[in-house]
């Protein structure tokens, strides 16, 4: 186990590089004034980004070569698509991810 | 999802994704201690770096005794697609004074980010401080009191997927999608979907070659450019 000293400098560190990841945009942008270009960039940020990170999910990652599929993620992502469609709710919709993936798991 | 945008609302609104928090947080936590982490270091780790799954590439780091240069150099690579959230984000409060603007980006995550891109399609595409604050601080206490849950029960339960919790952020993100895709009228549903279907296609045959750490900002980068060429080519 690392030292008690080398475990706060690697919290602090992270800490604040996590910090201005998040701030700097802000910070920035607040002096300057994105061009129309940049803001259309934009735009398809939240389809892309939340689509990236469900289909991460679904692949298992092996170096060098094609990813192997997650089943039980990709399983488990059927019944929670369904049920978004269905109820449009996402409280409704997290739980029967969550049911579902539980179910799996004992199943797969 | 209402058009309020007040502390209220938010704190209705963030229901559904307290529930993946607390999930993750707890296995945050059993994971931590089950590398040989302190309690109060685990507890450290949520409170002042607080970026969920760069947390545990942080400890996985840590106990393999990685020099510090470069877990500070994979906690900013997963965390990188912030800075694409953070910059889209700015664009609504522009008119709020800096500290607010420095108050909602120290805590802001991919979920509250989520749950705000949601909210503008019920608000006449507008948001405000409070209620993005609100949303922001329920998710930090939330991650921080499951993280907590998570290093209490640490020695009980060795697997936390196996309850299903591990899946409850994917399902938040994909609930996620579908609202946006069904709300979204600044984008035809045709063009998104084949967004969606070049980002899973990039997914697929990037993790063999891209870092898993990079993956998630290359992706997005890639699909944003072609739905600007898209839009362009109908256009």
């Amino acid at each position: 186990m690392p030292t008690i000293k080398f475990i706060f400098w690697t919290i602090f560190c992270t800490g604040l590089a996590t910090w201005l990841t998040r701030i700097t945009p802000f910070v920035l942008l607040k002096k300057f004034t994105l061009p129309p270009a940049v803001i259309e960039f934009l735009n398809f940020v939240p389809i892309t980004i939340m689509a990236a990170l469900w289909f991460q999910q679904i692949f298992i990652q092996q170096s060098g070569q094609l990813p192997a599929i997650d089943y039980l993620n990709l399983c488990a992502s059927l019944p929670t698509v369904i049920s978004a469609v269905i109820s449009k709710n996402l409280l409704v919709i997290v739980v029967v991810g969550i049911i579902s993936a539980a179910f799996f798991n004992i199943v797969l | 999802m209402y058009a309020e945008l007040t502390r209220r609302s938010a704190w209705h609104d963030v229901l559904p994704t307290v529930l993946g928090y607390i999930g993750i947080g707890v296995a945050f936590g059993i994971v931590s201690r089950a590398a040989g982490l302190s309690i109060l270091v685990t507890l450290a780790t949520s409170t002042f770096v607080y970026a969920g799954s760069a947390q545990f590439v942080l400890v996985t780091m840590l106990v393999e005794h990685s020099p510090l240069l470069s877990i500070v150099l994979s906690v900013f690579l997963v965390n990188a697609r912030m800075m694409l959230m953070s910059t889209t984000l700015s664009t609504y409060f522009k008119q709020e004074p800096l500290w607010k603007n420095i108050l909602l980006g120290t805590f802001l995550t991919d979920e509250s980010f989520a749950l705000g891109m949601n909210k503008l399609n019920y608000t006449d595409r507008k948001l405000n401080f409070t209620w993005f604050n609100t949303v922001n601080l329920a998710s930090y206490l939330t991650w921080i009191v499951g993280t907590a849950l998570g290093a209490m029960l640490g020695s009980l339960i060795t697997d936390p997927t196996k309850f299903g919790f591990g899946f409850a952020v994917t399902a938040m993100f994909i609930g996620l999608l579908y609202l946006q895709i069904i709300s979204d009228k600044t984008i035809s549903l045709k063009l998104q979907l084949t967004i969606i279907l070049f980002v899973l296609i990039l997914t697929y045959f990037g993790m063999a070659f891209i870092p898993g750490n990079l993956l998630i900002l290359v992706v997005t980068l890639l699909g944003c450019a072609l739905g600007v060429i898209l839009k362009h080519a109908h256009n």
